[in-house]
């Protein structure tokens, strides 16, 4: 077993508020791993941590060490910009960039950095759209505007455009909590299969999700790790009286 | 005490009136100004007007052309130096605002766009004027690039902050760097809002005459060069209304005229822009 | 709580893992990228930081300038400057009185004419009006109020001008000649020609803000107001004026500072006579006109420094103007949309 990630002793602390506790997980690569827990329980203030997002504010403050295979993403001298390359995320609200085609949109992430050759251009697209299983959908009007697409289309485009890049690692925000039930199984499905080429992060506030998608679980609490481990462990026989409760519904 | 409900029904409709009293007496005074110069201006105007510089004193006709190349010249400068100040501070205060800092740069841009616009003319004089020995147009556009400055940067960046966070983070989560992201996300997004604040300050700065008094200086002929006196619209206005001469009234007229279409111009399409959504 | 060792690696129950690695992606060299946007960055924060700075160096340069160029009056006159009535260039004696007095009494009488005008049109387009009028009538007097002082000017000293002289300042000798306001000759261009342009300057200045500030008070306050059987009226007695007090306030001063540094307008239409009258009908002198009228002409090192000084003294009173506004209006409006952000 290969542990892609591994999150070691993190603390992260937005001016006074502690919002991650000394937390330490290790994900396996070509898994898919839930972050579950209540909301505000730091699960996305974790998840981002991952791709250092949270450079971006000044006043957030991140410890312990976060290792990509095996090295540091906080080290000195790393660029948070190629962590990010090979650490993607995919947001809770659909996001392409308005204005810009279904095609721009998945190779936004080549274009806006300013190169790219059109042949290649074109491979990437169909490739990234097909892996999503968007292709088929959307082939004859790659180049009307991706704002006009549903709201799962979008989503599943936003995967795209986040995969287009090459990513090692796919952290996903609560990716199908703004989508219908049907939109909502098709990024199922899409999880399932993506796992074979990535190593996929999930925070998800919804349990029956957590447990479809994921093959390990973490359950996150008050910014503390309570439990952590595979999947059908955790929602048949979890050890903790925190998480039992938890996910059968007692609290949170 | 409790008063009866009819009086207090009369006074709120007495005070309603009162209001209604108040808005037209605001608005007429501005229209009436408004409305006079339109007649006069259009009683005014001519073709010579584009065309042709002031005749010397006495001779009739004449036109404001050099004028008008040297407010559009003076304006131009004005913009390559205060616009860039404007839109990449406005981009600091976005992207690494929040500090105590940024609160000092934001009401220094407050404080500066309330100091009286001749108060940068003394100032481009003497930083300019005199050590260049003599009034010229670059002082002049030096003036109004620091009225600019403060408009810009307070514009672009409302409409910086109205681009959905959600945009940023998309580009930065696919590996593009700030910068890139900045310029080319957020900024882009915000293309039609910042295009807003730049044409309010190109109006604003159109029709500023005081900067220019001990500056630029004004010119009766064409000017020749940056480093020379140059000609503008509104210190031609303000020369010849203060003239005794019927004809330089009627030019300052006409110029006045043509200096309320293109700020209202500007200030329309500004709107325009302003309605639209940010995209990208 | 819960178990968490000293290691930190105590929550790793992931002892199996089948799959195997498919695509070889792992540590795929990205070292030039790297580099390159680290660079970018860096160089980024550090322009943007730089044209963001030079706002305050402006405001700073602006200072500096301005003491500098004016301390040889400042030296040679001390307060005598402040208190002098003399400005005679060609003797080099140079007292500013008139000019602060004309530039107080023409702003101060302005703003007591403008503010309760432009509160009544401010409530009467946010409160009042319906909806489509208001949103008309707003953009109008912004409109307006873009129209530069020099066209202010024009219109005041060939039009107003005349029209004082001819019809408003007799009126005024004849009924009110008793009063030591409305003494002397009627000139037209005069003190009180001043205070009306000023006035119609600045109205749609302080309307606009006052609207901005209204709008921030928020529906419930009106709503708590109207629930108590409250009349429009004394909703906006009772909710929205005490919410927006310290904003409207601000307003007036924004206005204040406006007409205190407005230029072309008054220097077209006050006659620029340096002299203290208490007769609104005399011609008088403000700061700004001073300076307009005279600093290109100035020969002199030390005629030049006094209206440096004169400057000096409309920047700093301007600046705690603007600041005191500013402190006033961010206030109101800050925590109105500070539930947003």
């Amino acid at each position: 077993m290969n542990n892609k990630v591994q999150l070691d002793q993190v603390n992260i602390h937005f001016g006074k508020t502690h919002a991650v506790k000394n937390v330490s997980i290790l994900f396996p690569e070509n898994s898919v791993t839930a972050i579950i827990g209540p909301s505000g329980c730091g699960k996305s203030t974790l998840l981002r941590s991952i791709n250092r997002m949270h450079d971006l504010f000044p006043s957030a403050r991140v410890e312990g060490r976060i290792l990509v295979d095996g090295s540091d993403i906080y080290d000195k001298g790393v660029d948070p910009v190629s962590i990010r390359r090979r650490v993607g995320m995919v947001f809770q609200k659909p996001n392409p960039f308005p204005a810009m085609s279904i095609y721009d949109n998945v190779i936004a992430g080549y274009k806006l950095n300013g190169r790219m050759v059109k042949s290649e251009a074109d491979d990437i697209v169909e490739t990234s759209l097909k892996r999503v299983a968007l292709w088929e959908e959307v082939k004859d009007r790659l180049k009307t505007n991706a704002m006009n697409l549903s709201g799962g289309q979008q989503q599943r485009l936003c995967i795209a455009r986040t995969i287009a890049v090459k990513p090692e690692v796919i952290l996903m925000d609560e990716p199908a909590s703004a989508l219908d039930p049907i939109s909502t199984l098709k990024i199922e499905e899409l999880i399932e299969e993506l796992k074979e080429r990535y190593t996929i992060i999930i925070v998800t506030h919804n349990m029956q999700q957590a447990a479809r998608v994921s093959d390990y679980t973490a359950f996150l609490y008050m910014g503390e790790l309570v439990e952590c481990g595979e999947t059908k462990k955790i929602f048949t026989t979890p050890e903790q009286k925190q998480t039992e409760d938890y996910i059968t519904g007692r609290f949170g | 005490m409790m008063r009866s409900v009819a009086w207090r029904n009369t006074k709120n409709h007495l005070m309603t009136a009162l209001m209604l009293a108040a808005t037209a007496a605001v608005l007429f005074p501005l229209l009436l100004i408004f409305v006079h110069i339109v007649k006069m201006g259009i009683d005014s105007l001519s073709v010579d007007f584009f065309t042709q510089i002031p005749k010397p004193t006495g001779e009739q006709g004449g036109g404001m052309a050099n004028g008008m190349l040297g407010s559009l010249i003076m304006i131009g400068a004005a913009s390559l130096v205060g616009l860039p100040i404007g839109i990449f501070g406005a981009i600091y205060l976005t992207e690494y605002g929040g500090s105590r800092m940024s609160a000092a740069i934001r009401f220094a841009a407050d404080v500066l766009s309330g100091t009286p616009s001749i108060i940068t003319g003394l100032v481009a004089y003497s930083l300019l004027v005199v050590p260049m020995k003599g009034f010229s147009a670059m002082a002049g556009a030096a003036a109004l690039g620091m009225i600019m400055v403060p408009i810009v940067l307070r514009t672009t960046e409302e409409q910086l902050k109205m681009v959905p966070g959600t945009l940023r983070e998309a580009s930065l989560a696919l590996g593009v760097p700030l910068w890139r992201t900045s310029l080319k996300v957020t900024l882009r997004s915000a293309t039609s809002g910042v295009l807003t604040g730049i044409l309010l300050a190109i109006a604003r700065v159109a029709g500023e005459t005081a900067p220019l008094l001990f500056t630029a200086l004004g010119n009766q002929f064409w000017g020749k060069s940056l480093f020379a006196p140059m000609a503008a619209i509104p210190l031609q206005i303000f020369t010849f209304a203060i003239s005794p001469y019927e004809d330089w009234h009627r030019l300052a007229w006409a110029g006045a005229l043509v200096l309320v279409v293109v700020m209202f111009t500007l200030s329309l399409t500004a709107r325009y822009f302003g309605r639209q959504k940010y995209r990208i | 709580m819960q178990q968490r060792a000293e290691t930190g690696k105590d929550c790793l129950p992931f002892t199996t893992s089948a799959t195997d690695r498919t695509e070889q992606t792992v540590g795929k060299p990205r070292t030039v990228d790297r580099e390159k946007a680290i660079t970018g960055d860096r160089i980024f924060k550090w322009m943007t930081t730089g044209f963001a700075f030079s706002i305050l160096i402006i405001l700073g340069l602006m200072l500096f300038q301005m003491a500098g160029e004016s301390w040889p009056a400042l030296k040679q006159f001390g307060w005598q400057f402040v208190t002098g009535r003399d400005w005679d260039a060609v003797q080099g004696h140079f007292g500013a009185l008139p000019y602060l007095y004309g530039s107080v009494v023409s702003s101060v009488l302005a703003l007591l004419l403008a503010t309760p005008l432009s509160i009544g049109a401010a409530i009467f387009i946010t409160e009042i009006a319906p909806k489509r009028l208001g949103s008309l009538i707003a953009p109008l007097v912004e409109l307006l109020a873009a129209i530069p002082s020099v066209i202010y000017g024009l219109w005041g000293v060939l039009v107003m001008a005349p029209w004082l002289q001819s019809t408003v300042e007799p009126f005024l000798i004849e009924r009110f000649g008793f009063l030591p306001f409305f003494q002397g000759a009627p000139y037209g261009v005069s003190m009180l020609a001043a205070v009306f342009i000023l006035m119609i300057m600045v109205v749609p200045i302080i309307t606009s803000i006052t609207r901005e500030v209204l709008l921030a008070v928020p529906q419930s306050q009106k709503e708590a107001a109207i629930a108590l059987g409250a009349t429009r009226w004394e909703t906006i007695m009772m909710a929205v004026l005490p919410y927006g007090r310290s904003g409207i306030m601000g307003a007036a001063i924004l206005g204040l500072g406006r007409a205190v540094g407005e230029t072309m307008a008054v220097t077209m239409v006050i006659g620029n006579a340096p002299q203290i009258s208490a007769s609104l009908l005399s011609p008088a002198y403000t700061m700004p006109s001073v300076i307009a009228n005279e600093f290109a002409e100035a020969v002199s090192k030390l005629h030049t420094a006094a209206l440096m000084e004169i400057g000096l003294m409309l920047l700093v009173v301007t600046l705690i103007i603007n600041a005191l506004a500013r402190l006033l209006i961010w206030g109101v409006t800050k925590d109105s949309s500070g539930g947003a952000a």
